[in-house]
């Protein structure tokens, strides 16, 4: 029996799990700092310390995410790719579509039942989609981006948003708030615009039942909803733990592979 | 014979005023929340500059996109073929117009006859309109009209590699705090900016002579960052402001309807 973990260094959250013979034993998110080096020591250091062991107690660490090349402890370095697709194949076994909606991107990501990628397709280069769309619009309403997603399933009539990219949007909501619309009716029509988006890119691919999405996105419940209602598909969702995890978890659960593959230090 | 274009933008109203051939005035004002009154005004402050009454314009052609509220105007015509029939007056070597607007960029294909061949058209995405240089001069608190000079002052080439809005402000806010020179940021975000609306003039396939006209082209870090981008030296428009080219095409446009 080994103790492995995951780290997954974000560009907005460092994430790291600890896994014991398959179960979760400890989790942490923090908020990323601007080095990734710091971001993941003082991830594993929370980590660790939930979990009452030493770091050098984890027998294999594996370290995904944007700034995976730059963590020290990590045995191995994987792509969030893989990572995630192991992560929420393990969180939903019936899960074939991954959409994972980072702080800065969005990746939709094809698996087979095994849980290995077999296509995907990433946005990193608008922030229309991404995470970043959220706490843009969020702050425009000056509103926590959590309150966004509460707020929105209170709507009746959603405003329609004409536009995709976050600056012409921003200035659509602000003539928006000043019309006196309601709040929760923006809140609603952003995160319906969020959604076009986001299918937009899934749409790119041929995308197979069930979908599941992971990602600080995946808490927006307005998003959610509006994303299922758009890609007419139910779409579900990871309640046992914070679906922001998945990438981390996958990362963890790889690296136990590595240990049952004789390869561990 | 006296005609007149009118040219309702996002940002600016523009109104020409012609003669036969030669301008007799020009008007540039910003936009009123009212583009009904943007119009009104404009064309005031244009036939009063120059000394004419609404009356003796024999036509008047409105374009952009607020046309839809030019009362006066006696025929209403599309930006693109208005920008380009105003550079191929202006340069008949002219063979694709670049314009890049407050809030949309344009790149048109014409031939020698100054004839609307293929275009392509942005306002989709901030990113490559005039937007992006607002936005930035904004975060880094440099006048918007300082911003070309500033970045040809640039002694270090450092390189933003997001052309997001949203992304590139992000870069800009890490490279200040990384002890960046404000020039170097500014030359990089030149280049930034020029390479999206590079690629939208690839996808036409770039023919000299290249015109860049619209807001954007009075900054004249663009025009080298552009032509970097795109490979061919760029031209401006030569002795007129470079924002009312669409409403000279659409004055333009007004004396051969009235012709016919």
């Amino acid at each position: 029996m080994s103790i492995v973990a995951g780290c997954d260094v974000g560009s907005l959250t460092t994430k790291a799990v600890i896994i014991n013979n398959r179960r979760i034993v400890a989790a942490a998110i923090i908020r990323s700092g601007p080095r990734p080096v710091q971001s993941a020591n003082e991830v594993m250091e929370k980590v660790c310390s939930e979990a009452g062991i030493l770091q050098k107690g984890i027998d294999f660490c594996i370290g995904t995410g944007y700034g995976r090349e730059s963590i020290e402890f990590v045995d191995e370095a994987v792509s969030e790719i893989s990572c995630h697709a192991k992560g929420a194949q393990w969180l939903v076994p019936s899960a074939r579509t991954i959409v994972d909606i980072g702080g800065q991107d969005c990746k939709v990501i094809r698996i087979d039942k095994e849980g290995n990628v077999q296509k995907f397709v990433t946005n990193d280069k608008c922030a229309s989609g991404t995470g970043r769309f959220l706490d843009v619009m969020a702050n425009v309403m000056n509103i926590t981006t959590s309150e966004l997603g509460k707020l929105s399933t209170k709507s009746t009539s959603p405003i329609a948003f004409a536009s995709v990219c976050t600056v012409w949007a921003q200035a659509d909501i602000i003539k928006h708030i000043n019309a006196r619309c309601r709040p929760e009716d923006i809140c609603a029509g952003i995160n319906a615009a969020m959604a076009n988006r986001v299918s937009m890119l899934a749409n790119t691919m041929k995308i197979e039942d069930d979908i599941c999405i992971t990602g600080g996105g995946a808490k927006n419940d307005g998003v959610v909803n509006a994303l299922g209602g758009i890609l007419g598909r139910r779409i579900k969702r990871i309640n046992r733990v914070d679906p922001q995890l998945a990438g981390a978890i996958g990362a963890a659960l790889l690296a136990s592979q590595r240990t049952r593959n004789g390869s561990n230090r | 014979m006296i005609t007149a274009g009118c040219d309702i933008g996002s940002r600016t109203a523009k109104a020409v005023i012609l003669e036969d051939d030669d301008i007799l005035t020009y008007a540039v004002i910003p936009a009123r929340l009212d583009p009904r009154k943007s119009a009104e005004d404009v064309m005031k402050i244009a036939t009063e500059q120059a000394g004419i009454s609404m009356d003796s314009i024999r036509q008047i052609v409105g374009t952009g996109y607020g046309q839809k509220e030019i009362q006066y105007a006696g025929r209403l015509e599309s930006e693109i073929v208005c920008h380009a029939k105003g550079a191929w007056w202006n340069q008949p070597s002219a063979r694709m117009v670049i314009d890049i607007g407050g809030q949309d960029s344009k790149v048109i294909k014409m031939d020698e006859t100054g004839k609307v061949i293929r275009y392509s058209y942005n306002d989709k995405c901030a990113a490559g309109t005039g937007r992006f240089l607002e936005i930035m001069a904004d975060a880094l608190g440099v006048p918007l009209e300082e911003m070309g000079e500033k970045a040809s002052a640039s002694n270090e080439r450092i390189s933003i590699s997001s052309q997001c809005v949203i992304f590139a402000e992000t870069e800009v806010v890490s490279l200040v705090n990384e002890g960046k020179e404000i020039h170097d940021i500014l030359n990089a975000l030149h280049r930034a900016m020029a390479n999206r609306v590079a690629s939208q003039a690839r996808s036409l396939v770039v023919e000299e002579d290249v015109i860049l006209t619209g807001g954007v082209a009075k900054n004249s870090g663009i025009f080298d960052a552009l032509s970097e981008g795109i490979r061919i030296r760029i031209k401006p428009l030569e002795h007129i402001d470079p924002q009312i080219n669409g409403a000279l095409g659409a004055a333009l446009i007004a004396k051969e309807i009235d012709r016919s």
